[in-house]
């Protein structure tokens, strides 16, 4: 029976795992390549690097973490954080990296979609979207949150799939940072519109948001950063409740 | 020993070639013919589209060279349903080394595929050493339909062929230098393997 994946965030800046809230009060946490192995050895499903640098050496720095990631981890994993080119794309999946993570570039140019799944295939292609509830509706919003869009959620979600998109990553950013629970009930809607995996990331605290996500959240993984990183949850541990519960993972 | 991962264009060569380092061998990349057919192991690997992939084959006149090695070949992931008839993927005939075809999962399921399942079933000594129901990493949205050459199974809607064996041939569906433990266990075993003539 396919499982239910579990999925730390290991966020990236200049090479190295920062942890921080909401991005702010950042410090080191080490070499994410070790950390990375680490995750694997406690069971994690899949890993996502994320960088938050914002410096002009960022692409070189990213492929060059991604080969050295590579060389260490038995697990797949994910990099995402400013990726807006099928060189940028080519280059991290030629280093060893399993899939990509796109997010605005995408909603500026929906037509990068097509012409990555074309090139590398739908499977290597998550594309990442961070939305708000505005009065009632799921608006999509980018650069890490920070720009507002009028685009519906769910109407870009259904564009993403239609396009070629592999999987979707959903980020509620009113859950974000909440340690209150995951948006169960938007990605509900999004699993039963959509026929692609929902990853679902942002408000998880503790074992019973994870339970929840994936029975009233039907979603088909779980991303989390803090709760990992400060070891609030650890993964063997949370695998083994789930599993008592009846969620099918691999432990 | 010397591994040949063939290199045709298609996949995520660099994670092979590093689970092989993993496991204290080193592989070399290649398209050239004479290099393959000279190897110890030979590993077929591949991700992307089945009728592109045949192409880029094509192109290197490696459908002709594949069906008739000789040594241990894994076929991995597309590699495997390239090495079958026929796939749906594209309306691509394949290679011909396992009697069987290639299949889009129901409209049902979520496509790909993606994440950890099981494979029962073990058989061969591909497998030694590897648990009933072990977990693999699969990302895929065709499989190889149940034939006489499977050699482990899994489900995902419908049980399927997740790895064949005919004579020379291996074929896994899922990645083994991306599952894990059991993973590397299974390429140490596709190293280790004797050839019966």
């Amino acid at each position: 029976m396919l499982t239910k994946r579990i999925i730390p965030c290991l966020d990236i800046k200049n090479g190295r795992t920062v942890k921080g809230i909401n991005f702010l009060d950042l410090i080191d946490a080490g070499d994410p390549v070790e950390l990375a192995a680490a995750y694997a050895e406690q069971g994690a499903d899949e890993l996502v690097f994320l960088d938050i640098s914002a410096t002009e050496e960022k692409r070189k720095t990213l492929a060059d973490l991604v080969l050295k990631v590579a060389e260490k981890l038995n697990i797949p994993f994910t990099v995402g954080g400013g990726i807006s080119s099928i060189e940028d794309v080519d280059i991290l999946l030629k280093n060893g990296a399993d899939k990509v993570s796109i997010n605005s570039s995408a909603v500026k140019n929906p037509q990068l979609i097509n012409q990555l799944s074309a090139k590398f295939g739908s499977q290597c292609i998550v594309v990442a979207i961070d939305a708000k509830l505005i009065d009632g509706l799921w608006k999509v919003h980018l650069v890490g949150g920070k720009v507002p869009t009028d685009l519906d959620l769910f109407e870009w979600a259904k564009e993403v799939e239609r396009r070629g998109g592999g999987e979707i990553l959903f980020t509620s950013m009113d859950h974000d940072g909440t340690k209150n629970g995951f948006a169960n009930e938007a990605l509900a809607r999004l699993s039963e519109e959509l026929n692609i995996p929902i990853i679902a990331s942002g408000g998880a605290g503790k074992v019973e948001h994870f339970q929840d996500t994936f029975i009233k959240g039907k979603a088909d993984a779980a991303l989390a950063a803090s709760v990992f990183h400060f070891k609030e949850i650890e993964i063997l541990e949370l695998k083994q409740k789930l599993n008592n519960t009846g969620i099918p993972v691999r432990i | 020993m010397n591994i040949v991962i063939i290199d045709y264009g298609a996949g995520n060569i660099q994670s092979i070639k590093f689970a092989l380092k993993r496991l204290g061998y080193d592989a070399i990349l290649s398209d050239d013919p004479e290099i393959i057919k000279a190897a110890d192991r030979v590993i077929f690997p591949g991700v992307g589209e089945a009728g592109s992939a045949m192409k880029m084959l094509k192109d290197k006149r490696l459908h002709e060279l594949i069906p008739k090695l000789q040594q241990p070949v894994l076929g991995i992931c597309l590699g495997m349903q390239l090495m079958c008839n026929y796939s749906e993927e594209g309306k691509t005939e394949g290679l011909g080394i396992f009697d069987t075809e290639v299949k889009k999962f129901n409209k049902d399921l979520k496509v790909p595929q993606i994440g950890w399942n099981t494979i029962k079933n073990l058989q061969t000594s591909l497998f030694q050493d590897v648990s009933e129901n072990e977990y693999v990493y699969l990302v895929h949205s065709f499989y190889v339909a149940e034939c006489e050459h499977e050699i482990a199974q899994t489900n995902y809607g419908v049980d399927y062929s997740c790895a064949l064996h005919k004579e020379n041939f291996y074929g896994v569906q899922f990645h083994p230098e991306k599952s894990s433990k059991a993973g590397e266990k299974i390429l140490e075993n596709f190293l280790k393997l004797e050839l019966r003539s």
